[in-house]
């Protein structure tokens, strides 16, 4: 809250960010919201992040438990969300960094290259994770 | 009357309270770094599927292995801590849940970095 104060003196209730419920969602307003809520799920993938290289650190036995852990359904769905996350965030991000030069704000340029990081995102997951399954012999 | 001019009326007022350049210059900085840095730690890990703990010890103590995970991880923690914190300013509105959130935020990244830095060292240099 601003320390504003009206002319009656009782400060005033100005809206405060994030403003998201008052705009009709767009592909550009999407995207952004997408690209900070991935960044913050990677940020909580840290943790396993932390989790496997200290497995690592405490021998054989610890490390092939995160590996089952990691190759259960629970951790396969969470890896995959993180690939996801990863790849988009990653993919908006040199969205972020063109922009950041000055660059590709007319509105068919943000649709294009909106378009360009989703598919970006979705492609890289889906790669990944082929060559994933392929090295582990599922397919 | 108001001797002070608008500008420096509204200076400070953001979320911030502060001059955020030098923030916003580093987390460019460190975006950058891990555009390459993330794209090699997908293809190692990807490389890893399906290996058991010597593989991995054998991969890490590749002295160039070490370099680029030491460089990763640190550039992770740094560049989350600082979308955590630019995050953080913008949604958490009061000033006591701001300043406890910024300081969970800063002390998970050094928690988180120093012990994923440990234990690489650990398997790397052996124990």
């Amino acid at each position: 809250m601003t320390s504003e104060k009206s002319t009656t003196g009782a400060a005033k209730a100005r809206p405060l960010s994030p403003h998201l419920q008052v705009y009709n969602p767009q592909i550009t307003s999407v995207l952004s919201i997408l690209h900070r809520m991935m960044g913050v799920a990677l940020s909580f993938g840290s943790v396993f992040l932390i989790y496997w290289l200290s497995s690592a650190a405490y021998g054989p036995d610890a490390y092939g438990r995160a590996q089952d852990f990691f190759g259960s359904p629970i951790g396969q769905l969470i890896l995959l969300g993180l690939t996801f996350s990863l790849f988009y965030h990653l993919a908006n991000g040199i969205r972020h960094l063109i922009w950041d030069v000055g660059l590709g704000f007319d509105m068919p340029m943000l649709r294009a290259t909106g378009i360009v990081v989703v598919f970006t995102a979705f492609g890289l997951t889906a790669l990944t994770w082929i060559v994933a399954y392929v090295r582990a012999g599922i397919i | 009357m108001e001797m002070r001019t608008p500008l420096a009326h509204a200076r400070g007022l953001g979320p911030a309270k502060s001059g955020c350049t030098s923030h916003w210059w580093a987390q460019r900085l460190t975006s950058m770094a891990l555009l390459p840095l993330m794209l090699w730690f997908v293809v190692s890990v990807l490389s890893l599927v399906g290996a058991d703990h010597g593989d991995y010890v054998l991969w890490v103590s590749d002295p160039g292995n070490t370099l680029l995970l030491v460089l990763t991880v640190v550039t992770i923690f740094y560049h989350s801590e600082q979308g955590l914190h630019v995050v953080v300013e913008d949604y958490v509105h009061s000033e006591v849940g701001k300043i406890t959130a910024l300081i969970a935020v800063k002390a998970f990244a050094y928690l988180g970095g120093i012990a994923s830095l440990l234990a690489i060292f650990r398997v790397a240099f052996g124990s």
